[in-house]
């Protein structure tokens, strides 16, 4: 076992200086501490990221414009419901207000869905590529999160001109902007909506740990959440027990509510007690997602690796 | 434990940077019956089977070693080196890399380590390898001064200076794996877990690699541990070769010590004044016989005794005495280990 003679002795004369750095018992770069080195390692990942999804400028625009085209569809389709149930009001939409309110959960799922999230993580987690962040001093979940950050920035950037000529083109649909008040409530309910579908994604993702194959379990959740996000229709329209339940689960925050919000449907202390809601969800899922993810590699590296 | 622990404490100058020891990992393995009702079976009755991927293997490596692993596909290499990449826990046994338990993935152990699988890339498959470069040093937060120098040292010594601005995906196989090295490298590791790094490249590339690495080594001293098919990669870059078979340790030491033990044999290759006589036959196996050429295989203890006996009989032009090619000793290492295994 001993090694062979020259290359083992640290003291012998080395070729260079640098050969007794091998032995220094301190590394060179001594990991930096604190929020602002942290958060200047994630700004670069983010200007990376960001170079990253501009790659593909063309492939964005014609996804971009794409998107709307189901809208025409939509508007004609709750029109005619409109006019056959001669109703002036569906459970509390006005019909300009229902066309309005999917409109908005557009901007809410710009801000809450997070496509190939967990897709993602399940196949890093399947291909082995997971073992870069286990190799690297960089946190998997905080990495993922600046690369969504600067996803959803280049997004908002690019998409930013079709959406306010959208919204120039539909403003009929909408009683004027809300106050200053309002819009701040909103803004701040999409940034937690963006928090809440990240953090609800990752932790879907993290059954990737458990399961080799796991489409189908992201098909059904993804298109359930379609659903009883209330990117479809408003949650009011359901009969009483669903609505109840739905409105009760954390998937309404990432379409629902920021939409109501911006049409003023929730106000006041109500709205502060839903946003500190939606918080919470927030924090649990990210609590959620930590917890699965410290297990799931107990488990990746008990196993395989 | 106690006592290694101890024994780091009064040598921790001269502490080694791997050690491992009795390290076992077993893994358990779904038995997969045959055809659909098999499948079905296999459904509320797993059958499973242990697999014992490496048994109980101790070895220490010092500073600024350069040490091959070698060993079939299977014998256990890779799933030693994620162990001590701090991937995989192992089922029992110890192990320390620069001191630290390394699947306890502590910050400071990640800092200074690199592993490179010649299987997995690691940079971003759309980007320039620069941007993928300039992500590890955020991530490493490594001085920009000294970022730029070790980036414009490596790109020339692997002569892919031009390439760092064009998208890895545009790339050949032989010019990521250098970008994959590179990025290795940036932030000055102290130990290189390498496992396969030139698979699948051509004999240049090859050359370039282990370039690198040696020159990397003589400048850094940096310590290496490496898998590897290739006998070229080995006699390049290793004095030291640690082979392991079915998971246990069949041979650690000098590569010449291989030599020298397997190598049971030496070719010797005669170039006669006129034609090669025919009965070359009673002095050892005769492997070729070409007009005035002949090249006999001889046991090695014996090579001085044929040789004086052949020069006693025959006028000779040249004669020259070879070990067997590497890959032959090892390919017989592997084969008797084998035999061992099967017999034990």
């Amino acid at each position: 076992m001993t090694p062979p003679d020259g290359l083992a002795a640290p003291s012998a004369p080395a070729p260079s200086s640098a050969a007794t750095l091998a032995v220094e018992p301190l590394p060179r770069h001594a990991p930096p501490r604190g929020p602002i080195a942290t958060l200047k390692k994630h700004t670069k990942i983010l200007r990376v990221s960001l170079s990253e999804r501009m790659t593909y400028r063309s492939d964005f625009l014609l996804g971009t414009i794409l998107r709307f085209l189901p809208l025409v569809t939509t508007i004609l389709l709750w029109k005619s419901i409109y006019e056959s149930s001669g109703a002036s009001e569906l459970a509390g939409f006005r019909y300009r207000e229902m066309i309005a309110y999917l409109l908005l959960t557009h901007i809410s799922r710009m801000f809450s869905s997070m496509p190939g999230l967990a897709a993602g993580i399940a196949r890093d987690i399947r291909e082995g590529t997971l073992k870069r962040y286990l190799i690297q001093p960089v946190d998997m979940i905080a990495y993922l999160l600046t690369y969504r950050v600067a996803h959803k920035l280049a997004y908002i950037t690019m998409s930013i001109i079709p959406y306010v000529a959208l919204f120039v083109v539909c403003r009929g649909y909408f009683d004027g902007i809300p106050d200053a008040l309002t819009l701040a409530a909103y803004a701040l309910s999409l940034v937690l909506s963006f928090l809440v579908g990240f953090y609800f994604e990752a932790s879907v993702g993290m059954v990737g740990f458990w399961f080799l194959e796991v489409t189908s379990l992201l098909y059904i959740v993804m298109t359930l959440n379609f659903f009883i996000s209330g990117h479809m229709l408003p949650l009011d329209l359901l009969p009483s027990p669903w609505s109840t339940i739905l409105k009760a689960l954390p998937f309404q925050y990432m379409a629902y509510f920021p939409a109501v919000v911006f049409l003023r449907k929730i106000t006041g202390w109500n709205l502060v007690l839903h946003l500190l809601l939606e918080l919470t969800w927030a924090v649990v899922f990210m609590v959620l997602s930590r917890g699965l993810y410290r297990l799931g590699l107990k488990r990746y590296s008990a196993y395989g690796g | 434990m106690i006592e290694v622990d101890q024994l780091n404490l009064v040598t921790s100058e001269f502490m080694a940077i791997i050690e491992a020891i009795e390290l076992t990992k077993t893994y358990r393995v779904f038995q997969k019956q045959e055809g659909v009702l098999g499948a079905i079976r296999g459904l509320y009755h797993r059958e499973y089977r242990e697999v014992r991927a490496v048994d109980r293997i101790s070895f220490a490596i010092e500073p600024g070693e350069m040490v091959a692993f070698l060993g079939p596909n299977g014998a256990g290499k890779t799933t030693t080196l994620k162990m001590l990449a701090g991937l995989v826990y192992p089922t029992s046994g110890e192990a320390r890399v620069l001191d630290f338990v390394p699947w306890q993935r502590a910050d400071l152990f990640r800092r200074q380590f690199s592993l490179v699988m010649g299987q997995k890339n690691q940079l971003w498959w759309d980007l320039p390898a620069a941007d993928s470069f300039q992500l590890h040093r955020e991530i490493y937060s490594i001085p920009q001064a000294e970022f730029d120098k070790t980036l414009g040292d490596l790109t020339e010594l692997l002569g892919v200076a031009k390439l760092t601005r064009q998208a890895v995906r545009e790339l050949s196989l032989g010019e990521r794996m250098k970008m994959e090295l590179i990025a290795a490298l940036l932030h000055g590791p102290r130990l290189l877990l390498l496992d396969e790094p030139t698979i699948g490249l051509d004999v240049v590339a090859q050359a370039a690699i282990q370039k690198c690495l040696r020159d990397y080594h003589s400048q850094r001293g940096v310590t290496m541990l490496l898998t590897s098919h290739y006998m070229r990669d080995v006699e390049a870059l290793c004095d030291r070769v640690l082979v392991i078979n079915h998971g246990a340790m069949v041979y650690d030491g000098p590569l010449s010590g291989i030599i020298e033990k397997f190598g049971e044999s030496k070719l010797v290759k005669l170039q006669f004044e006129g034609l090669a006589p025919d009965d070359l036959g009673r002095f050892g196996q005769v492997v070729r016989r070409e007009g005035p050429f002949a090249d006999i295989r001889i046991e090695r203890s014996r090579v001085s005794e044929i040789l004086s006996a052949v020069l006693d009989r025959h006028a000779l032009a040249d004669v020259t005495v070879e070990d067997p090619p590497l890959e032959e000793i090892i390919a017989k290492v592997f084969e008797e280990a084998r035999l061992d295994h099967d017999a034990a």
